[in-house]
């Protein structure tokens, strides 16, 4: 009874935040609306039990992707009000129901058969946290590592793309380039503080 | 009323749906990424309740790496928005139509 209560109100609350999400004009509703479908979606992962998953949602998703969009949306321009693609309607419901039907399909096909049993089943006696801890480390050990691998180039990507005078390499310069990139940057430095 | 698994992957397929129609009618940019990221979550929460009726540690597993992957996304993709931003002044999905043959 009271997880039915709970299923509908956050599952009434998620597709709230992020119709909102989908509909509004306003780039600071939507970012506002997402964090918070972020943190409703955190809730059904502990009715599910996941419980380590709920907090790496609401870490990852509500803290630092959420902050990252918050960072990136200073550069833009977001006071002005976003302009729609104005396509047609029917098409366009149409199309999206049939592709999240297809997901579902995806998913279900497996679901259907009746000799489906636990690749890793959830050992008994221990927490969550612990249990995916030894999957994790145990089983999935090199995907593990070459995640960890893709996060640190996205995280040097991220640098490079949105640093600025990344396309200089100080390593490669003469002295005489180096001499003069300092001059200009004091320059700069000295217009900034007066 | 019992809370069964058709009941999670009906709720990941009304939000699929709303991620979805926010990938076609959105021009800007970073709204675009918005959308994207309500799919990812989508279907996060399909695979935490197929882990959960199966007793099952893989479909976590398999969330865990879709965040990680949602993460590196959004940090790559920002840092070309902010480079395409400094170059054009907009994020407008209709302007980016240089590589129209």
């Amino acid at each position: 009874m009271f997880e039915a209560f709970a299923f509908y109100m956050f599952a009434f609350l998620t597709i709230a935040m992020f119709y909102i999400t989908v509909t509004t004009s306003q780039a600071l509703y939507a970012l506002t609306a997402l964090a918070a479908g972020m943190i409703f979606i955190s809730a059904f992962f502990f009715i599910l039990g996941a419980d380590f998953l709920g907090a790496i949602q609401i870490v990852v998703y509500s803290g630092a992707v959420m902050a990252l969009y918050a960072f990136g949306m200073m550069f833009f321009d977001t006071t002005r009000s976003v302009k729609e693609k104005h396509g047609n309607k029917l098409i366009i419901s149409g199309l999206s129901i049939l592709a999240a039907l297809l997901v579902v399909v995806i998913f279900a096909a497996p679901l259907v058969s009746t000799n489906m049993e636990a690749f890793y089943p959830a050992t008994e006696g221990v927490g969550n946290t612990q249990d995916v801890g030894m999957v994790l480390f145990t089983k999935y050990l090199v995907p593990f590592e070459v995640a960890a691998v893709m996060l640190l180039v996205a995280m040097i990507a991220g640098i490079v793309l949105a640093g600025k005078k990344m396309d200089l390499s100080l390593t490669l310069m003469d002295e005489a380039e180096l001499a003069q990139e300092n001059a200009t940057r004091d320059e700069e430095n000295k217009k900034v503080l007066s | 009323m019992e809370i069964g698994l058709n009941h999670y992957l009906m709720l990941s397929t009304i939000l699929f749906c709303i991620g979805l129609v926010g990938v076609m009618r959105r021009k800007n940019l970073l709204m675009l990424f918005f959308a994207t990221e309500i799919l990812l979550n989508s279907v996060n929460i399909a695979f935490a309740a197929i882990s959960h009726y199966y007793g099952d540690l893989t479909g976590q597993m398999f969330a865990f790496f879709v965040i990680a992957i949602a993460a590196s996304e959004v940090a790559v993709g920002l840092g070309l928005l902010v480079v395409w931003h400094k170059r054009h002044g907009n994020i407008d999905l209709d302007q980016m139509s240089t590589m129209k043959g």
